[in-house]
């Protein structure tokens, strides 16, 4: 039943690109945060994806997909001068976060629109496994 | 009786190998943002051939015989690594990864849609089998 292994497949993926998607809304949230639990400017974060083989079984081949790391971006944070801020440092330098909000709208287009591919290939799979359990009926 | 059950064999082969072509494309898609995946597809004609073993689709299709040494066997589910392909990438991108979404949509579309061809066809062949077992007097 090699349709069934679709679900695996897919599934593992929308798993992934939520888990991408969450990086993205953390990202976007902490987009003006100027310090993070460390006392650091927060750091961008990036998931990295790897392919899982599927072939248990029967040896055919079938690759799912999985979140290798969340990475961060060491860029440097945005600085901006303000000596009137409270986290300014000794030049009166404030540094924000090193999110740029224009790659991480992309990042969750690109997520959206996988997500929503791999639903659809679900959908189709789930239409025709229930056709072929039809089969011979009518 | 194998007469009778001849061309539903050869369908039900169409049928295995359009669920596994269906499952690569799957995994295509799931993979279209993993760095350095390959995208891969078989050759759908070629692997019916080879799991049916008949040199021609036509209505000389018989049963499969091995007629050479690692021909595989049918009805043992080894339908995979049949006519396995890479696919050309048409765009390259910088993570090397070869997935044309483009392309993959419309395969999956198509395979869908073949399959559901299939199906509709191993119905038809149930469908005939049973008129012709009828008796004159069930209608």
């Amino acid at each position: 039943m090699s349709m069934m292994k679709i679900f695996d497949i897919s599934g593992s993926a929308v798993s992934s690109q939520s888990q991408r998607l969450n990086v993205v809304a953390s990202n976007l949230a902490n987009v003006d945060t100027v310090a993070g639990p460390d006392g650091k400017a927060y750091k961008a974060r990036e998931v990295t994806f790897q392919t899982v083989l599927m072939n248990a079984g029967d040896g055919a081949p079938g690759a799912g997909v999985r979140v290798a790391g969340v990475s961060e971006n060491q860029a440097p944070g945005r600085k901006v001068h303000d000596p009137a801020n409270p986290s300014a440092d000794a030049d009166g330098y404030v540094t924000y976060s090193n999110v740029n909000a224009v790659d991480e709208m992309v990042n969750m287009i690109s997520a959206s629109r996988s997500y929503q591919n791999n639903i659809e290939v679900m959908n189709t799979a789930k239409t025709l496994l229930m056709k072929t359990l039809q089969m011979g009926q009518g | 009786m194998n007469r009778l059950t001849n061309s539903l064999d050869f369908q039900a082969q169409a049928l295995t190998l359009r669920a596994e072509r269906q499952r690569l494309i799957a995994s295509n898609i799931a993979n279209a943002d993993t760095p350095g995946y390959v995208a891969r597809d078989m050759d759908f004609a070629s692997a019916l051939r080879e799991a049916t073993g008949t040199q021609a689709a036509g209505s000389t299709m018989t049963g499969a015989t091995a007629t050479a040494r690692g021909h595989i066997p049918i009805g043992t589910g080894s339908t995979s690594e049949l006519g396995l392909k890479y696919a050309a990438p048409s765009q390259t991108s910088l993570d090397s990864n070869t997935v044309d979404m483009d392309r993959e949509r419309a395969s999956f579309v198509d395979n869908s849609v073949k399959y559901e061809a299939t199906l509709r066809f191993i119905n038809t062949d149930v469908r005939t089998m049973l008129d012709a077992m009828k008796s004159p007097s069930q209608g």
